[in-house]
């Protein structure tokens, strides 16, 4: 009650309590990150697959089913 | 039905003429049952303490370690396929590979079994107990890693896959196994464990079948 | 459910949906954070150490909500070849093995001061335990063959027969603990729920599920993207 330190102490509780917050923290925000990044790669990916193909369609003239 | 006897007898005959993997799961559940009291001592009491945990954990290690082979012949020589085109139901056909599967490793087991149990000093009371749950687990341990040899086939490290998809179902079996013998050693009924393993074995068979034949039609797609 | 089979419609639902999942992810997280940490008294047994519970609980909640959700999707993949339903199911494991993850360390974490070791063969973390496994063996299977689809069904049957076994390993877990009842430990009571302490477990109990949703969404669209990529590298290569 009160002060920051007796939040932080958590009744002696604190090198139990504050671990499973932070590792909570990190699995759910690192799950996140790591799905994002690799959707992101892939879209990178295929935006350069599409616009190389494109170029490539048009070379040989028969473009537009690069969809 | 005479397709399915004839493939049970081919499958027979085959695993007779191999006779080192008809010994491996023998071997296996007797060299590591004979192991342990180097590692943990020769106390007597101590080891008829452990003995029913110890020989229901190498008996499902043997039971496992021969699982690889129960379909692999037979896809990569592409009889596999052969079977898939076969009138008889694909799930007919994985129930009496696991018959066969089961008389060339869970059976050598059983009948090894007494010997294990020598090791440990089993009381004779025990030991029917032991064979009736050996007899009742071994074709549910038989059946569910049917499934999961099917479902590896052609995968990528398919040897390790194997134990970490079997482990998780196996438990049951060897909870209730073991449970039995300890019962009996006890003085206690055993009644209601070896039903628990019937009635695992009464889940696992329609469970095995429709899963196992599930699997298998995948390879071919 | 077939409405949404296709992927055009799913990336469009996808789209108008996201910002919402993601938005209420933060806010009730925020709240149930708030409630866990600040406005929820402490127990009068376990003391402070309670609040791991609202941490603990809702993940083991979700790692049993996750399985459900994959086993239904795997049944429809084999029941009636939804390609989604395989993407879905194939993007929920690694987030269920997470929840799986987060439930065991917080239950070593909650049981360290109640039990005094870091690991006791309490009958509930025994049961979580052996589904990571299930959640390992899902993810490794997925990910074991060449073709994707071969990966996706091989462990949508898996993720069945799993589904079948469940409520038996659980069984037999519990089957086993009273047997081997060690007198030496006192078993880790469920603290008497008083309304104060709910409020907090159903936030962070809803803010999870949010997470998942918006989570498994993102890894799909993902999986849709990997896919074209297949399909247009293969044109490529067989074009030329």
């Amino acid at each position: 009650m009160g002060s920051l330190d007796d939040f932080l102490a958590m009744g002696g509780y604190a090198v139990y309590v504050w671990p499973a917050y932070l590792l909570a923290a990190i699995v759910l925000i690192g799950l996140f990150a790591v799905s994002r990044a690799e959707l992101r790669r892939r879209e990178r990916h295929l935006q350069a697959l599409e616009r190389s193909r494109g170029a490539a369609g048009h070379r040989r003239r028969r473009g537009g089913d690069a969809r | 039905m005479s397709g399915l006897w004839a493939l049970i007898r081919r499958d027979l005959r085959l695993a007779l003429r191999q006779r080192g993997d008809l010994l491996t799961a023998v071997l296996f559940f007797l060299l590591t049952a004979a192991l342990f009291p180097f590692g943990i001592g020769p106390e007597p009491n101590l080891l008829l303490r452990i003995a029913p945990g110890i020989l229901w954990v190498t008996a499902l290690l043997a039971v496992l370690l021969s699982l690889e082979r129960l379909f692999l012949a037979d896809w990569e020589d592409g009889s596999l396929d052969l079977l898939l085109l076969a009138p008889q139901p694909l799930e007919a056909m994985v129930l009496a590979k696991v018959l066969v599967h089961w008389l060339t490793s869970g059976l050598p087991i059983l009948l090894s079994a007494p010997l294990a149990a020598l090791l440990y000093g089993l009381p004779a009371h025990a030991l029917p107990v032991l064979l009736l749950a050996l007899a009742l687990g071994t074709p549910s341990l038989s059946l569910l890693g049917a499934t999961a040899a099917a479902l590896t086939l052609g995968a990528r490290r398919g040897g390790v896959l194997l134990p970490l998809l079997t482990m998780p179902l196996y438990i049951p079996v060897l909870v209730f196994g073991v449970a039995a013998v300890d019962a009996s050693l006890a003085g206690f009924s055993v009644r209601p464990h070896l039903l628990l393993l019937g009635a695992l074995l009464l889940v696992s068979l329609p469970v095995a079948a429709l899963s196992g034949a599930a699997a298998l039609r995948q390879t071919a797609e | 459910m077939h409405r949404f089979a296709s992927p055009a419609r799913f990336l469009r639902l996808a789209g108008a949906v996201q910002p919402w999942l993601a938005g209420g992810t933060l806010v009730l997280m925020a709240l149930g954070l708030y409630l866990a940490l600040f406005d929820s008294p402490p127990d009068y047994q376990q003391g402070e150490s309670v609040r791991i519970m609202y941490i603990h609980v809702p993940a083991a909640w979700m790692a049993l909500f996750v399985y459900a959700c994959i086993a239904v999707a795997s049944a429809s993949l084999l029941v009636w070849r939804h390609p989604l339903a395989g993407l879905f199911a194939k993007a929920s494991a690694p987030i269920g093995a997470g929840f799986t993850f987060l439930a065991l360390v917080t239950g070593s974490l909650w049981g360290k001061p109640m039990w005094g070791t870091w690991w006791v063969w309490d009958a509930r973390l025994t049961s979580v335990l052996i589904l990571f496994f299930l959640y390992l063996g899902l993810i490794a299977l997925t990910n074991a063959f060449e073709s994707p689809e071969r990966g996706q069904r091989a462990s949508a049957v898996l993720a069945l027969v799993g589904s079948v076994n469940l409520p038996i390993i659980k069984f037999s877990v519990d089957w086993w603990n009273t047997l081997h009842q060690p007198a030496s430990i006192t078993r880790m009571g469920t603290p008497a729920i008083d309304p104060s302490m709910l409020w907090p477990l159903f936030s962070m109990a809803i803010a999870f599920t949010l997470y998942y949703f918006w989570v498994v969404i993102v890894r799909v669209r993902g999986e849709l993207i990997e896919a074209r990529l297949r399909a247009l590298t293969r044109l490529q290569t067989e074009g030329r």
